[in-house]
């Protein structure tokens, strides 16, 4: 990992921002524990949507086989920091 | 020896003169076709927005429809079928591969053997047509063009398929171009992408189904979650640039009517495009499901009748769907 890599807090907050807009999902709901489908009830369509914002708001690519793993709001943290690094 | 030909011109600017629809009578809830798919009315609701469909009997077909549909869009614009120079006919779901609806649809009409032929662009198809009808009646080969979606595609639906069987339905809707005192139709955005062309297709060509021993009618498979993401994201970009073709932005917009596919499309395609809530956004799809190039006029038709759009107002239209062929115009409200 280099220093171009944003911070975790970073990234949780801004996904959280993206996961409020597209579901309604309050953010502090949004931490690094939680299961999209199963504990913040986002589900595969907005996935989606929400992979999407992401990819725009990171500059990051995340493709289509990859989304089945992002199973909690930390593996996508992981993934986007991974991917900027 | 190069003889110089005569040319022809059309009219300045064209535009909608008048639209119409026509529904199915079966009305088909939710309820009715969960158990072969093991879903619920809750999972359809969530997924797709839909709460009910139309589907058509034997007595309605892809002709019949088209007909009635397109008489009303005639009698709504005040003139007379032989006064059309051309029906076009966006279908994918004409089980005949040839002769082709359109022709059949003119003479019913009683259109004096108006040019007819059929656009296969499948969702895509009305637009592309309204691209069409607008340069034929400028360039002069037609004055009236008659545009139609018309689909039954219950007949090539799956319904054991949970990824389509709750989505695909069954109608018919028109609109008559013609010559205008002012643009009513903005220049086309449009184009294709075959290389993902698996996403929504014909399960298998007709030949191979006629060498099974077993034959089964191919019907439209979906990959869902790849075409949303196309759709939602790639389709708004291709709206907004319709918008900006036809000079305008998001705040010069009365409605939005984009291919009824899925209301979380919709949903998605507005919030990226970032539309005022104050624009009428198109939801005919929760009463009559998606159908294909039939969706953008029955769900303009349905604007037009519940007087949530009036005349005059500028409305943007995208379509998009296998091919994967898209296309996305502005109009002016008949």
């Amino acid at each position: 990992m280099t220093s171009t890599a944003p911070a975790s807090e970073d990234v949780r907050a801004a996904l959280a921002d993206i996961v409020n807009e597209v579901a309604g999902i309050p953010v502090e709901d949004v931490q690094l524990d939680k299961a999209f489908i199963d504990d913040l009830d986002v589900d595969s369509l907005s996935m989606v949507e929400v992979v999407v914002a992401a990819e725009e708001k990171f500059g990051v690519t995340i493709p289509d086989d990859e989304v089945k793993n992002l199973t909690t709001v930390g593996d996508a943290v992981a993934f986007i920091i991974n991917a900027k690094g | 020896m190069s003889a110089r030909l005569a040319t022809v011109s059309g009219a300045e600017y064209a535009g909608i003169l008048g639209v119409g629809s026509y529904r199915p009578t079966r009305l088909v809830p939710n309820a009715e076709l969960v158990d072969a798919i093991d879903s619920s009315d809750e999972w359809i609701q969530q997924r797709s927005g839909i709460r009910t469909r139309r589907w058509a009997g034997d007595d309605e077909t892809v002709v019949s429809m088209g007909v009635a549909a397109a008489q009303r869009a005639l009698e709504h614009a005040g003139v007379d079928a032989a006064q059309v120079d051309c029906v076009l006919v966006a279908t994918i779901s004409h089980l005949m591969q040839t002769p082709a609806a359109a022709p059949l649809i003119a003479h019913q009409l009683g259109t004096e053997q108006a040019a007819a032929f059929d656009v296969s662009a499948a969702c895509a198809g009305f637009c592309y047509g309204m691209a069409l009808a607008s340069d034929m009646v400028r360039a002069g080969s037609a004055r009236h063009v008659l545009v139609i979606g018309s689909e039954k595609l219950i007949d090539i639906t799956d319904l054991t398929d949970r990824s389509t069987a709750f989505i695909f339905a069954d109608g018919a809707g028109a609109v008559l171009v013609g010559p205008t005192d002012t643009p009513g139709i903005g220049p086309v955005v449009w184009g294709s992408d075959g290389e993902q062309d698996e996403l929504i297709t014909q399960r298998e060509n007709w030949k191979s189904v006629i060498a099974d021993p077993d034959p089964q009618m191919p019907h439209l498979v979906m990959q869902g979650n790849a075409v949303f993401r196309w759709a939602a994201f790639t389709m708004a970009k291709v709206a907004s640039q319709a918008l900006e073709q036809a000079g305008l932005t998001v705040d010069d917009l009365d409605a939005f009517v984009p291919h009824q596919a899925n209301m979380r499309i919709t949903d998605a395609m507005a919030r990226a495009m970032k539309l005022p809530d104050r624009v009428t956004i198109a939801r005919d799809i929760a009463e009559q499901g998606n159908t294909s190039a039939a969706s953008i006029p029955l769900a303009l038709d349905r604007l037009v009748a519940e007087g949530q759009v009036s005349s005059g107002d500028t409305a943007l239209l995208v379509a998009f769907g296998a091919g994967l062929a898209y296309a996305a115009q502005v109009v002016t409200v008949p």
